[in-house]
This record gives structure tokens, sequence and C-alpha cells, in this order.
């Protein structure tokens, strides 16, 4: 393989890294708290507020029922407003964010659902507050099942990434279909794909590790 | 203490509602041990939770030192809670904490200092036999260890009451003895009030001072426990009783005719029950000695009754029936509860 492709690959694995990484912590951000939200205001949780859960729940659902490459093409617009253009990495974050929070929100209360009440009828009957319920029951006890739940939104990113890259976000997908399929240029093509399987296998092997980790059961 | 007035709960099912509690008067003293027993479904669980307010009563109060549960805000309530330790049949650790972190929860919640919270949680953990345990998980430890931990959580927090729903029904019969113990130990070293909640008379037995008998929803039989294992007056209380203490005749008298009036040369069988002091008077000598007549034990046994001795024995008497008649005068002179089965031949 020649100097230039191992440029042009180390170059686009690094911007699909950015994207991936970025929107990742942009849309946890609020996606864990998000399923926080649908859990603890869900009937008989511990800050029941059916009219809030509706809600958030037909939010989630809509924006989950909107394919991503419709999802991109349809808020640039907002994009523009929001980072200044519609191309490039920075402006593919903001499309992967939003498709990407939904996602983790519902990871996160299928998580969430997993700890017994029984502990956090126990936290009750100790006197704690709802935050503290969040912080010190939910969140530790599913830790392990979140991180595995978040390693599938990463690896989702990937794949979502090169979708955005496709229409010039750059990163890997960008690099593939320009070299690769523009070019004709197989053995970029190749190579790309190696990238992409081992990047993959890396992250579930991260997220597996992690998890295991965590868990004490 | 605690008391419980006239408290009703109905939930509103997915299929109509369904009342579990139907108007629950119970007082309980301080440093009282009070069990609870009741079949599946009478509303055992329903009616404990509603000390600590997990479960809201629809109707009635609940008093605790004075002060009534139902109508305290969110904030009092939960000030009130930490008075009020409560232990689970299925433990309700959190998994992804060690021992040591487990029993320092409810006093991380008041944000505690760690060098407080080591002075409180390691005696707790001694006191509950786990000094050793300290930094396992409770994926570690065995079903008794962890209700161990259980019980040091529920302790930490100082509290004045401890309520147990089934604390030991997922436990074999030699460690739900020795929590038992565990329970009945805290209860006179700290004069915590307990209230106990089972489907095992045997629980109640062996720790137990007062006895509430609860049946769908409403309270069936109460009172000391001596007097309602001694005297039952419900038939659900009986049944319960039985399951412990069997009142089947020996294998050569069932299906046998009993008649309740006398019968010649037939044999009167006559159940006797000692109670504490009692269980040591030589009753069956005397007897012998006294009367002409031929005594024979069919069968006995001596327990406790927590802390009382409790002997009972079964005896057939044959004889002239005017020197039974004054045996029989005799035992009832004594201080020892007698049930007359009848004559059999
Ligand atoms: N959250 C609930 N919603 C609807 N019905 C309930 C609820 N909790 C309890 N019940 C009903 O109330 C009744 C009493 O239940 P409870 O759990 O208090 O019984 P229990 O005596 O503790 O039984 P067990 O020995 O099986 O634990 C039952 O008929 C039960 O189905
Ligand atoms: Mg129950």
């Amino acid at each position: 393989m020649s100097a230039d492709i191992m440029t042009l690959l180390l170059k686009a694995l690094g911007e699909t890294l950015r994207m991936v990484a970025m929107s990742m912590v942009f849309a946890s951000a609020v996606g864990i708290p998000l399923g926080v939200l649908l859990v603890t205001t869900a009937r008989h949780g511990i800050l029941e507020c059916m009219p809030i859960n509706k809600f958030l729940a037909a939010v989630v659902n809509a924006l989950r029922s909107i394919p991503f490459i419709i999802l991109m093409v349809a808020i640039i617009p907002l994009t523009r407003a929001l980072v200044g253009t519609a191309i490039g990495t920075t402006a593919a974050i903001v499309p992967l964010t939003l498709a990407s929070i939904p996602f983790i929100g519902r990871q996160v209360e299928t998580s969430l659902n997993e700890v017994p009440y029984g502990i956090v009828e126990a936290a009750l009957s100790m006197g704690a507050t709802p935050l503290q319920i969040i912080w010190r029951v939910y969140l530790p006890e599913a830790m392990p099942s979140i991180v595995a739940q978040l390693t599938t939104v990463v690896i989702a990113l990937v794949g979502e990434s090169a979708m955005a890259g496709a229409i010039g976000g750059g990163g890997l997908g960008d690099l593939a279909i320009r070299y690769g399929y523009q070019r004709f240029r197989p053995d970029v093509m190749l190579a790309t794909i190696v990238v992409l399987i081992v990047l993959v296998q890396a992250i579930q092997f991260i997220g597996n590790t992690i998890a295991k980790k965590l868990n004490k059961k | 203490m605690i008391e419980l007035r006239n408290i009703e709960k109905t939930f509103d099912g997915a299929d109509g509602a369904v009342t579990a509690l139907r108007g629950i008067n119970l007082t309980i003293g301080t440093g009282e041990i009070y069990g609870i027993i009741g079949l599946s479904g009478a509303g055992k669980s329903t009616l404990i939770r509603c000390v600590n307010m997990l479960e809201r009563p629809t109707r009635g109060e609940v008093i605790i030192d004075g002060e009534d549960m139902t109508k305290l805000s969110a904030s009092e309530l939960r000030r009130a809670r930490k008075n009020i330790g409560m232990i689970f049949q299925h433990f309700n650790l959190l998994s992804s904490a060690n021992v040591y972190d487990n029993v320092a929860f409810p006093l991380r919640l008041d944000n505690v200092g760690e060098s407080e919270i080591r002075e409180r949680v390691m005696p707790l953990l001694s006191l509950v036999g786990l000094d050793d345990k300290a930094h396992h998980y409770p994926s570690q430890l065995s079903g008794g260890q962890k209700q161990r931990v259980g019980i040091a959580r529920a302790l930490a927090s100082n509290p004045k009451v401890l309520l147990s729903d089934e604390a030991t029904s997922a436990l074999d019969p030699q460690t739900t003895k020795a929590i038992l113990s565990l329970i009945l130990d805290i209860n006179k070293k700290l004069g915590i009030t307990v209230i106990v909640i089972t489907h095992e008379m045997q629980v109640i037995k062996d720790i137990c001072d007062k006895v509430a008998v609860i049946s769908g929803g409403v309270i069936a039989e109460e009172g000391s426990v001596l007097d309602v294992f001694t005297s039952p007056r419900q038939p659900i209380t009986k049944e319960f009783i039985s399951v412990i203490m069997p009142n089947e005749l020996p294998i050569e008298f069932r299906g046998k005719e009993i008649s309740s009036d006398p019968v010649a040369g037939a044999k009167l069988l006559v159940r006797l029950m000692f109670i504490g002091d009692s269980a040591d008077e030589p009753v069956i000598a005397a007897l012998i000695r006294n009367y002409p007549i031929d005594v024979s034990i069919l069968s006995g046994n001596i327990d406790h009754i927590k802390d009382t001795p409790y002997g009972r024995l079964l005896i057939g008497m044959t004889g002239e029936q005017s020197a039974i008649d004054e045996a029989m005068a005799f035992l009832q002179s004594k201080d020892i509860r007698i049930e007359v089965i009848g004559y059999v031949s």
C-alpha cells in the first residue's frame, strides 16, 4: 500500500473518530438524562408524571422514525444556523447528535428498567430523595448495562458518520466513496473497509471490557 | 410506639379495584417484637408497607412516636423514614456496592463524614458477624449473609423501629434460625421495636412477643404469642399452629370412634399443656402415685415459645370411672391446660 493511501486513511480515520466522539459526547449529555426521565416519570416511577412521560416518548418515537439520511438533509437549515455551514466534519456532528439522542434515551431507559424496583424501594424506605435515587441507585446499578448499550450506539454512529461523509462530511465514508467508488480505486475501498471492521471490533472490545469490569453481579 | 388506626387500602388494579386492607387496628409497644402472620395475599406486605408509607393507606392513620405518618409532607416523610429501618425478603442490596458501602448507604444520604461512617459501619458489621466481609460484593455472599448486610444497613441510621417483610422466607431453616436469633439479639441490645411479617408460625413462636393473624385484609385474632398458642380461637389460627405442633392422635387411635361419654373399660385420652414454671412440676408422677389408675404416655414434647418453656403431653387413663373422675379433678386443680379428647376402646 502506498504512503499516500496511508496518509488519506489516517486523516479519514481521524475525522471519523472526531465525528463519532463529539456526537457521542453531546448526544449522551442529552440522551442519558432523557433516559432517566423516561424511567422516573413513568407510572409508579419515583417522579411519576404521565404528561411529561407521554410527551418525551412521543418526541423520541418521532425522531427515531426518521431515517438518518433524511434527517440529515431535513435539518440542513438548523445545521447552518448552529455551525455556519452544512458541509464538513463539524457540520456532520449536528445530525449525528440529533439522531443519537433518542437512541441513547431508549437504550438508557432499557438499562434503568433492569434495576430491580426492590432496590429503589429500599432506598425510598431509607429516606432517599429522587435525585439521590437517580445518582446513587439507578445510575451505578445500571452502569454495566448502560456501557454495553452505549457501545451499540457508538458503533451505529460509525455507520451513520460514513453516511454523513458521503455528503461531504469527510471521514472514512467520504474516502471510500470519493476514491474507492468515484475514482475506481478498489485498493482504497478495501483498505477503508478493513479499517472500519477493525474500528468496530475495537469499539466492541473496549465496551465489553469496561462493562465487564463494572459488573459486580 | 406504633398505632395503626382503621387502616384501609384499596388498589386500583387493571381489572377493577382490589381491597387489600379493610380496617386494621393495631397497637405496638416500644421494644416489642410484633408478628403479623397470614396466608399469601392476606395483606401482610401491604400492611407493613403502610407503616413507612411505601404504600399510602386509602383511609386511616399511622401514628409513630406520636406523629401521623399519613399527614407528613414529602420531606418530613423522608426524615421520619430514617427512624424506621426495613429488611426485605430479597434483601434489595446494591449489587454495584460492596458490603461496607451498602451499610454506609443510608449515612451517605445524609452526607455524614467518612470517618464517622467508618465508626458506625464497622461495629454494625461485627454486630451482624460480617467484619471480614466488608469488601465483598453481594454476589459473593450467601443468602443469610446478604440478609445480615440488609439488617446492618437497616440499623445504620439508628432507627427506633425495624420492619421485616418475610426476611427469612428465602432462607433455609438453619439460616432462618440464625437470622431470627440475630433479630432477637438486636431487639434486646438496642431495645428497637420490631414488626415481623411472616407466613410461618415457627417465626412467630421463636421471636415474637405478640401476634396478629391477618386474613382477607382484617385481623382475625390478636394477642400475646403465649395466649394465642395455648388457646387459639379462630380456625385459621389453629391451622397455623397445627403446622408446627401437630394435633394428630398417635396412629393406633386414628379412625377409631371417640366418645365424650364414659365407656366402661375404655381409655380416656387427655392432652396436657405445661407452660412456664408448671413445666417443672411432677404432675404425672403424682397422678400415678395417688390414684388407682393406669396412665400411659402416648406422646409428648417440650418446646419454647420465645423464652418460655412449654410442654405437651398426650396421656391415656384407664381404671374405675370414679378414680378417673378424681384424677381429672386433680389435674384440673393444677396450673396446666387440659384438653379432654374422649374415650376410646
Ligand atoms: N400494587 C398493587 N396493585 C394491585 N393489587 C395489589 C398491589 N399490591 C398488592 N395487591 C393485592 O392486595 C392483596 C394483598 O397483597 P399483599 O402483597 O399485601 O399480600 P401478602 O399477605 O403480603 O401476600 P404474600 O404472602 O404472598 O406476600 C392481594 O390480593 C394483592 O393482589
Ligand atoms: Mg408479601
